[in-house]
């Protein structure tokens, strides 16, 4: 009997999670649109932009790697605290087919004045793209049903198997959630 | 003791989906939105209630410090301009706990308002009671109210337009298309957009 009802507790608990396994919507309608892809050539480096058509095959590879992807801008203080945990992983687990893609959403006047000074004087090595795209009310949902749009946000996918997370992470909580990916 | 054990799982159940419905949540399209009294930057207390002859509420959760913000200010302010005199005037709340943000404590948003020229109040979020009920998330965000004889009903939920960037490329005037439909009467007809933000600080 005890047995019976410590059954239905897990079966609740697990039914009250469910909300945070976010599907996976690939929006292959929107391939038929051309993919605007800028380069903006620096003399130290070389910055894409994308816009939601271009980010969207960066963000749903079918591949075996572990992906981590981070919306973040260098005015946002929680996501620059967080940048530091999201390097960590690009290093230590890059041997392990885990990949970090910075997507940065500053503004476009502040590229050369303070996103690629910003990579620099942080020497950040995992890949950057800058994303710019108005058309918030189309992209946020495409990203994520349930991503009200605020950042940071960050994705961490393995072929179909998804998580989005709309929250600051410290270290130990990315490393956490990153290793449900790993096993 | 069979009882016993059905109405601790009965507990159970209800503590859970009470969790899971109600948690970070706030309010939907239809729901009575909450009144509060908060301090403006005139040091005066502001309640919705204080506006005996507005038809509703144009509620606007922004700060000085997101860059989304500051490329929305503006445009806020042309909608107060514009509506306040049709019954539905702005109310700017600035969420974020100036601890974390000092950049938005109440001598800066005076500050701002002042140089900005805002004619709407900008009223801080004390203790951060308000916008969880609300359930903005992001600066900025907008909430939509009529105001009935049931209370203050919410009827628009998200963005101000849809270009943050360029107010003079906007194709979509999301609050505006709200406002005017309420006035008319109509059904808004978009109720609910997402726009990006500056997470709230807590």
């Amino acid at each position: 009997m005890v047995m019976k009802y410590s059954v239905i507790i897990i079966l609740l608990i697990f039914m009250s999670c469910k909300n945070e396994t976010a599907k996976q919507e690939v929006a292959d309608a929107n391939n038929e649109k051309e993919q605007s892809v800028t380069q903006i050539t620096n003399s130290d480096f070389d910055l894409k932009v994308y816009d939601y058509d271009g980010l969207e095959p960066l963000i749903n590879k079918k591949d075996e790697k572990v992906h981590v992807v981070n919306f973040w801008a260098t005015w946002c203080a929680p996501c620059v605290k967080e940048l530091p945990y999201f390097e960590t992983i690009n290093k230590d687990y890059k041997d392990k087919d885990v990949e970090v893609l910075l997507v940065s959403l500053d503004f476009p006047r502040n590229y050369d004045t303070k996103l690629k000074p910003f990579i620099k004087k942080h020497d950040l090595k995992s890949e950057i793209v800058a994303f710019d795209d108005t058309d918030q009310n189309r992209w946020i949902p495409a990203i994520n049903e349930n991503w009200t749009g605020a950042l940071p946000a960050t994705i961490i996918y393995k072929g179909d198997k998804r998580q989005f997370y709309e929250k600051s992470f410290t270290k130990e909580e990315l490393e956490n959630e990153l290793k449900q990916f790993l096993k | 003791m069979k009882t016993l054990r059905i109405l601790a799982v009965m507990v159970l159940v209800v503590t859970l989906s009470a969790f899971t419905t109600t948690d970070g949540d706030g309010y939907k399209i239809g729901d009575i939105a909450t009144d509060f009294s908060l301090e403006n930057i005139d040091g005066k207390m502001v309640s919705l209630s204080d506006y005996k002859d507005a038809k509703g509420f144009i509620v606007i959760f922004t700060c000085n410090t997101c860059p989304y913000a500051v490329a929305y200010e503006d445009r806020i302010e042309a909608l107060n301009k514009k509506y306040a005199s049709q019954g539905y005037p702005v109310i700017a709340i600035m969420p974020n706990n100036t601890d974390v943000k000092p950049g938005d404590n109440m001598e800066a948003m005076k500050a701002r308002a002042k140089a900005k020229g805002f004619t709407f109040p900008y009223l801080m979020d004390k203790g951060q009671k308000i916008y969880p009920q609300y359930g903005a998330t992001k600066t900025p965000h907008v909430y939509i109210l009529e105001k009935t004889k049931k209370g203050n009903v919410v009827k628009y939920i998200g963005a101000i337009d849809d270009n943050y960037k360029d107010s003079s490329a906007v194709n979509t005037k999301y609050v505006e298309d709200a406002v005017d439909a309420l006035k008319k009467n109509k059904e808004v007809p978009v109720k609910e957009t997402r726009a990006i933000g500056c997470s709230i600080k807590v």
